[in-house]
């Protein structure tokens, strides 16, 4: 088990020297003379700027391994710079700040998902064909095919303007200092509830189709046959030994979808007005603010990494033929 | 049906300037945000622009980026799978971690990143999006590869001194197509919805170009007024995304028979 995540970590640690390299050919994306970006660009004053404060801050007149082994070094002690908008704060403490917020939601998306998915997976696979197998089968594919900002553009047409139920951007309301505490709780769930609605559809109609698929391949095993035939009733076969089977591969998917839920939070959170790492992208690439960019990039690719590693370990963890296939020398 | 309504949309594209019926870029200050009516069925925008025309023209903007991006991707995938699966051992453990780090990046923030140091225009769009999206084809072609280059005709080719490279091109590779053109026709769809986010965002395809995604866009900064710019353009990114998901399943179920006889069975009767 040890030895097997230790392993694991191992093979992580390219991966990671690969972000900071990747990064570094990004910032090399720019052009190089400030002529060239006066032509329909967004901003052109604060750009040639930009440029200067670029060239200054990653050594670009230095050689090209002499910069990459400053980059690394900065990463190395997580110096990302200071930010390029007026504020001027050190990126990592804006990051810092948001952060939190961007985990929070994609932990309560990752939660309700899982809840709701598995449920729905097993019941479409166990009633195959059935009314509520097809209806599921056409949730997933307009799931699949609804473009989250539009989704949430109806959803604040509908349920903040129209009917004018829910708020529909921010995480508080203007006067949530003067509420009392249970009332500024209500404030935030409020808040939060299409956001997380948005972002969850999609996710959903993902999950259900793979826990179906999972399930169904699971009920065909001979294992199953033999728990039938040993007289089980058919609850116990399905919910104890099929579902624990069939929830496997769940956590690899889970793990792997993880970059889509982040990258989606791009969206969700600048539409909402949500103050996350999502939201101080965007706002980092309209004004230019390469060292924020820079660091978001890093730290949401670094994170997806170690999310990663976490859903790999634990794949092990719950299914010991993976360990013994790694001993043995198989992947 | 999927494959039919492509074809639709693909027409209706293509004879964007003849059915449009308005210039997409004429704006008109009597009629700002009006509903819709029977001059402009789908009502018209800030400007006084017709949203049915800039739509018919946000179709090219769609369709194209979905093709080329895809078409960059596709290429890329089936050249780095073929090396990998072909040539197997270092080359392939270095595609392959390539591959892997590439999917650690959430796509979003590498395109946002990326497109921040480039100037926006339809082209850097189009090149980013494919550059991005090839990792998935790779796998596939190489995972053909590793089942194909076993098999008796290549070790025949291989016996009477066929190079590689004709071995590759001429006699593995159109074998491993079919999955390939699975995956193009499914990639389209998350290209047009990655392009329509990106605009949306307003760092995608740059006005006056008339795209789904700025038109939605527009839309969210007249959530309060106009609710066609905000309705029509995201049902049309459906509409599309939906049939070009079910025309990939459904060259996916005609490529792969056993799949047809159990699984997708439902699937291909709802179409």
């Amino acid at each position: 088990m040890l030895g097997y995540a230790l392993r694991r970590l191992l093979l992580a640690l390219p991966l990671l020297l690969g972000i900071t390299f990747v990064s570094f050919t990004v910032i090399h994306l720019a052009p190089g003379e400030p002529a060239e970006i006066q032509t329909g660009d967004l901003s052109i004053q604060s750009d040639a700027q930009a440029r200067q404060l670029l060239r200054e801050m990653y050594d670009l007149d230095k050689p090209l391994h002499v910069q990459y082994g400053k980059w690394l070094a900065r990463l190395g002690r997580l110096d990302f710079g200071k930010s390029f908008s007026p504020d001027g704060r050190p990126v990592l403490q804006k990051i810092g700040e948001r952060l939190p917020v961007t985990l929070l939601l994609n932990i309560i998306e990752m939660l309700i998902i899982v809840a709701l998915a598995v449920p729905i997976g097993v019941l479409s696979a166990t009633r195959q064909y059935s009314l509520f197998d097809k209806v599921t089968t056409v949730f997933v594919f307009v799931g699949f095919a609804t473009p989250d900002f539009w989704l949430a553009l109806l959803l604040m047409i509908l349920f903040g303007v129209q009917l004018g139920w829910l708020p529909i951007s921010g995480l508080r309301s203007l006067n949530w200092e003067y509420l009392s505490f249970w009332r500024q709780q209500w404030d935030f769930l409020g808040h939060l509830a299409l956001p997380i609605l948005v972002a969850t559809f999609g996710g959903l109609a993902g999950f259900s189709r793979y826990m179906r698929q999972s399930m169904l391949e699971v009920v065909r095993q001979d294992y199953i046959q033999s728990a039938r035939a040993k007289g089980l009733a058919e609850p116990i076969v399905i919910g104890k030994h099929a579902l624990r089977n069939a929830l496997l591969p769940i956590v690899t998917i889970l793990g792997l979808s993880l970059p889509g839920l982040i990258g989606g939070s791009v969206i969700v959170e600048s539409i909402f007005a949500i103050p996350g790492m999502g939201q101080l992208m965007v706002q980092a690439v309209f004004e230019r603010d390469y060292p924020v960019i820079m660091g978001n990039l890093v730290i949401v690719s670094t994170l997806t990494l170690v999310a990663n590693l976490v859903a790999d370990v634990t794949y092990s963890f719950v299914d010991p033929r993976i360990r013994v296939g790694a001993r043995r020398g198989r992947r | 049906m999927g494959g039919a309504v492509v074809v639709c949309l693909v027409l209706l594209a293509l004879l964007a300037p003849v059915i449009a019926p308005w210039d997409p870029n004429r704006p008109d200050i009597k009629k700002i945000l009006d509903g819709p009516s029977n001059a402009h069925p789908l009502g018209t925008d800030q400007l006084g622009r017709d949203v049915l025309s800039r739509m018919l023209y946000g179709a090219r903007v769609s369709l194209a980026v979905g093709f080329v991006s895809v078409g960059i991707a596709s290429l890329i995938g089936v050249v780095l799978g073929s090396l990998a699966g072909y040539n197997g051992g270092l080359v392939d453990g270095a595609t392959m971690r390539l591959v892997d780090l590439m999917l650690v990046f959430p796509r979003f923030f590498l395109l946002l990143a990326v497109l921040a140091f480039l100037r926006p225009s339809i082209w850097t769009i189009m090149a980013v999006i494919g550059l991005t999206g090839w990792m998935g084809v790779a796998r596939l072609v190489r995972a053909e590869f590793l089942a194909l280059k076993e098999r008796e005709f290549v070790i025949w080719s291989q016996a009477v001194g066929a190079s590689g490279f004709r071995i590759v091109w001429r006699h593995i590779l159109p074998n491993a197509m079919a999955p390939v053109l699975v995956a193009m026709t499914l990639g389209i769809p998350a290209a047009i919805l990655t392009e329509s986010g990106l605009s949306f965002l307003g760092l995608g395809v740059q006005p006056p170009h008339a795209t789904w995604g700025n038109i939605l866009n527009e839309g969210k900064d007249a959530i309060e007024i106009g609710w066609w710019l905000s309705l029509y353009p995201g049902l049309a990114i459906l509409v599309t995304v939906l049939s070009y998901n079910l025309l990939g399943e459904g060259i996916r179920d005609a490529l792969d028979p056993r799949l047809r006889q159990n699984a997708a069975r439902f699937v291909s009767r709802a179409r």
